[in-house]
Order: structure tokens, then sequence, then C-alpha cells
């Protein structure tokens, strides 16, 4: 039964992509079904457990997972040299001390707000969900995080085509990410990494921790911060994982709780 | 412009060769079969192997591959050199290449955790050999703190055995990697094995070790006989291009070599052909110990020698230790010189010989 309700899920993510942009801390919905949704059997209850958390602003009270004080003291703010700064991460940053720019964490609160409130939704509607980092220090936590909380994590050399050529490099039938994770959008060489620019492509929304040298616009969801402290990455991994942990616990209670109230 | 409506534009006909409708056989890539089909095919075995071995009278619950393979020779007999070529009835798991069953669940969501880096199996190995890593630094660092850290610790005998090749992995893998891959795979192994207390993930670092064969134990050691006298003797023959030997050690304490009925002087009036004949017994130290009777025919006097050396060194296996033919394993004495004459080829005087070049 479980089965067939989540196949409803997949059909909703299998037509043509128009970005699932879920402003739910406006409180509008945009849900990105398309028209031709088949409706089965007991849809209202499935209509229900999948609609009304988008109808709230915090769903899934992430508000609590952090402080800016916790922000600060993993020394999210610390971005790089003044030189190094990227053009359009000047609106982010507080300003610049002893030559090293300082990210304005108010922002940054309210940016990861916004990116753990959409991954938890994907999470709750059962989407696929891929962490992304090329930087090798943290290659090992961020592959641990994702299988501690059964998501996927590719911190490896990135093949060409595997969004935009998925068929032949996987194989046919494979079904991609509804949501990629970069912890840090750059890779070995300090460019920005394929998989950014690859996922706009194929309209899969993309979450990122931008640091003061990376270019955050074609980013969904970015939210800036520093990429190079184990402190600050092993935060970011934690609250991650909670958040999917979360989502994934509250979508088992209320297919539970739908399950009782069918048989009563 | 105005909107025209699909069923009122006019229709194209797309003309397309003959050639797209051909299906692209290089493109498909290596054929596939369905579970469903190996299925089959491995009761269809099961089936026509109780026939066969009823065929060869024989008990169809206890028949196995090496009588397939035996009934298959006899019933279908062939004369093909390739041995791959001919008929031939294995299980379908040996002839069917080994393909990947599909990744994902029902829903798609794929099994493992790092199905998207295309190479699952390997980088999840080198996520386990790096965990093992820090579990053994973290063990190390509890130690420390105990002030139970010692230099001492049980190390793993890596003599005899050498790191699976590259192929072996991919077998074990069943997925391709690059020779950088391996590489990489290789010095993670390596440091695992550099930390001190890599006794405690033996049984693991092992899986990935093949042990060597000691070639010694390969040779054929010539039985020890016994003269009607006592005296103990061995036969060996030996060959050297087209030069074929048998040599008679006995061990009667004098040091008389007699061949083909004369004396090894007048038979061999070169020094280096006497040289050859006497190296191997040299070698052990056993020169004046035995009596050499020997026969030898074909090929030159060059060829005859080395026959010769080799059949003695055969039949000295029986009367030395372990260690010595190990040693004269090592020393070239118990190897058959391959070299024959090469052929003459068309367009040229000789093997390697061509004529005279013109420039014009």
């Amino acid at each position: 039964m479980a089965a067939g309700v989540l196949s409803g899920v997949r059909q909703v993510f299998r037509g043509p992509r128009l970005v699932s942009a879920v402003f739910s801390c406006h409180g509008q919905t945009l849900s990105s079904a398309s028209a031709a949704v088949k409706s089965a059997p007991d849809t209202a209850a499935t209509e229900k457990i999948l609609n009304f958390p988008l109808t709230q602003p915090d769903y899934f009270h992430l508000s609590e997972l952090f402080t800016m004080k916790d922000l600060f003291e993993a020394r999210v703010h610390l971005g790089h040299k003044k030189g190094c700064r990227h053009r359009l991460m000047g609106p982010y940053l507080f300003g610049s001390r002893l030559d090293i720019d300082i990210i304005d964490l108010e922002q940054t609160a309210e940016h990861l707000q916004r990116a753990l409130n959409f991954t938890a939704h994907v999470a709750y509607r059962g989407g696929i969900i891929l962490f992304v980092s090329r930087r090798r220090q943290f290659s090992q936590l961020i592959e641990t995080t994702a299988r501690e909380c059964g998501e996927y994590a590719h911190t490896r050399y990135w093949k060409g085509g595997l969004l935009t050529n998925a068929p032949i490099q996987y194989s046919p039938g494979v079904r991609l990410p509804d949501l990629i994770v970069f912890f840090s959008t750059l890779n070995n060489v300090f460019q920005q990494h394929v998989g950014i620019r690859d996922a706009a492509k194929m309209n899969i929304p993309t979450v990122g921790i931008v640091d003061s040298n990376c270019n955050p616009s074609l980013i969904a969801y970015p939210v800036p911060g520093n990429d190079d402290t184990p402190v600050a990455m092993e935060m970011y991994c934690r609250l991650f994982k909670m958040t999917i942990n979360r989502a994934k616990d509250k979508r088992r209670q209320m297919e539970l709780l739908k399950g009782i109230s069918a048989s009563v | 412009s105005r909107r025209v409506s699909p069923e009122l534009l006019p229709v194209r006909h797309i003309c397309v060769s003959s050639s797209l409708w051909k299906k692209n056989l290089a493109a498909a890539g290596p054929q596939k079969f369905t579970q469903e089909f190996i299925d089959k095919q491995v009761e269809e075995f099961e089936i026509g192997k109780r026939h066969l071995a009823n065929m060869m009278g024989e008990d169809p619950e206890t028949f196995t591959q090496e009588d397939i393979d035996r009934s298959i020779a006899y019933l279908f007999p062939s004369g093909l050199f390739e041995k791959r070529a001919r008929p031939v009835m294995k299980h379908p798991e040996e002839i069917f290449p080994k393909q990947t069953a599909i990744q994902w669940d029902a829903e798609g969501r794929p099994f493992h955790f790092l199905f998207y880096t295309g190479q699952q199996s390997y980088y999840s190995l080198l996520h386990d050999v790096y965990e093992k890593i820090l579990a053994m630094e973290r063990h190390q660092d509890k130690m420390r703190n105990k002030g139970l850290l010692t230099s001492e610790t049980k190390q793993i005998l890596l003599t005899g055995s050498r790191w699976l090749l590259k192929e072996e992995i991919e077998e074990y893998l069943v997925e391709n990697i690059s020779d950088h891959d391996y590489m990489r795979l290789i010095q993670l192994m390596e440091k695992l094995l550099s930390m001190p207390y890599c006794s405690l993930e033996e049984e693991f670092i092992l899986k990935f070790r093949k042990q060597l064969e000691v070639q010694s134990s390969k040779h054929e050691i010539p039985a020890l006989q016994y003269d009607p006298q006592g005296v103990t003797f061995s036969v060996a023959d030996g060959r050297r291009k087209t030069a074929k030997a048998s040599i008679t050690l006995r061990d009667s304490g004098s040091g008389n070599i007699t061949i083909n009925g004369r004396n090894y002087l007048h038979y061999f009036p070169l020094l280096q052909d006497r040289e050859q004949l006497m190296f191997p017994l040299h070698f052990v130290g056993m020169l004046g110990r035995f009596d050499v009777e020997g026969s030898v025919e074909g090929s030159g006097h060059s060829a005859q020698a080395g026959a010769l050396r080799l059949a003695i060194s055969r039949a000295l296996l029986s009367f030395v230790s372990e260690g010595d033919v190990e040693k004269m394993r090592q020393a070239g004495l118990l190897t058959a010189d391959p070299r024959i004459k090469e052929r003459k080829k068309p367009g040229q005087e000789g093997a390697r010989k061509k004529f005279t070049w013109k420039k014009r």
C-alpha cells in the first residue's frame, strides 16, 4: 500500500519538470504536479498527506535545530581573503576584517532555514537526495552522512554525462536525483562544479553551501557559509541528516495514521 | 502571427534511408539476457545432464562436470586444434557472461548509496578501507592513552603472496576500473598495512592477496632405484634442439662418465662440452660421487652436451635436498632450453637475412 502511494508521488515528479519551488515560508503552494496525474482510489487521504505540509511555513520545526550562535561557534561566518571574493557574493557579506571576508550570519540563518525546509519537504515526499562535494578532506564524512540518512552521495570524480546522459551512463530507466545538495560548490581546481550546471540543465533543484569565492547564481537555494572548516562541515552534515530523518519519520507516522484511520 | 492548430498544418513526409532501419550492431553493445532466459537454460542443462548420464550408462545423481566433459569428448570426437571451438556442455553460469541485475527498487530508488558515482562497488571498497584506517588510528590513540602503545605488534605474513591483479579485482567487483583507480586502491591497502595494528584487519587484507605457488614443488623427481648389487641409481631424460639424451646416475663413489659406450673425453674433445656435463655435479658439490652412464642421439655436439646436462640435473634431483632443488632451479639447471632453429621465410635468404637491398 505504501508502495502504491509512493508511486503516485513518483508520477508527480515524472511529469515535465516545472521547477518545484515550494515557497512554503510565504504560505503559498506551487505544486509541481502537471495536470495529467492519475488519481489512486484512496486519493483524498493521500493528497491530504502530500498537500497539508505545504500550507505550513515550518511544518517540520526546523528553526529549533540551529541558532545563530551555533553558526558562529562553528565558524560559518569565516570566508576567504578579500582578493578571492566573488563579485556576486557581495550582498551576502557582512564586511571584511583584517582582509578576511565575514559572511552575514543573519542572511545565512534565513537561507539555511529555507534550504533545510525544502530538503525536508523533498525527503517527506520520497525524493532522492544526492550529496555532492569535491573536498577530499570531508569525503568520508559526507558519504557516512548519506548512508546514515538513507540517501545518496557523490564525492568522487564527476564523470561527464552523469545527469545529462543518464540512460547511457547508468541503465535505461534510471531515476535521477530530485535534489542535489552541494557541500562545496567548487572542484579541486577552484572552478564551479559541473554538477551545478548539469542540474540546472536537467531542471533538478540544488541547495549549495557557497563560500565567499563561489558563484551563487545557478543554485536554487544558496546558503552563504564556510565550506573549509571541519567544524562547519560537521555541523552542516548533522543538520541535513537530522532534517531528512525528521521528514522521513514524519512521513512514516502519517502513513501509519492513514492506515489506522482507513481500517477504522 | 496566428497560431495554427496542428491538424491544419501541412503534413511533411520525412524520407529516411534504409540504413537507419537496420539494427546498429556496433552500438547495441554486448547481448543482454533476462533472468528467465538464464533460468530456463539452467533447467535444460540439468535435464540434459541426466539424459547424458543415462546414455553413458552411469548414475545421473553422481554425474560430475569431468564426467560430462569425458562423455562429450567421446560422443562428439573433434579434430579441431582450437580447444574452445570443440563441442562443450557446461553450466550456463560459465557460458553466459555475468550481468549486473537491476540496481533499484520498485520506486526507482537505487539500493546502493554510491550508485550515482557510476562505480559503486569500487568506491564503496575505498570507503570501507578508509573507514578501517580511521578505526585503526582511533584504536592506536586509545592504546597510547592507556600507555600500552608498543612497536612490537603482530605483523601479517606477506611473503609468498602478491596483490591481486587489476583483472582479478575487476572480477571481484564485477565492474571495470582504470589503471589509475587500481593504483589508488593498492596505495590505500599499503597505507593500511603500514599501520602498527594492521593485524586486526588481517582477514580483510588477505582477501586481496593471492598466494604464489612454490615453483620448486612442480618438478617431477625421478624415483630412486636399486641395483642387484645394492647400488642406488636414478634414470632421467633431457632434450635440447633435436638432441635426445638419457642418463643413469649410479651412486658408486667413482667419477666415471661414459656416453654412448665411449669415455666422455673421447666423445667430447671440446672443453666447453665437458664443462656442460660437469656443471650440475660441481654445483651441488658431488663431483666424484657418481658414475654417469648416458646415451644421446641427434643434433650437434653442443646440443648433445646441453641435453646431457639437463638429464644429469633431473637425475640428481632424487639425491639432493629440498633447499638444493630450489637452488638448482634458480641457477637454471632444471629449465629446458626452448630455443630451436628459426624457420626460413619466403622472400628472404634465411630466417633473418634479407636479399641485397637495392635503392633503385
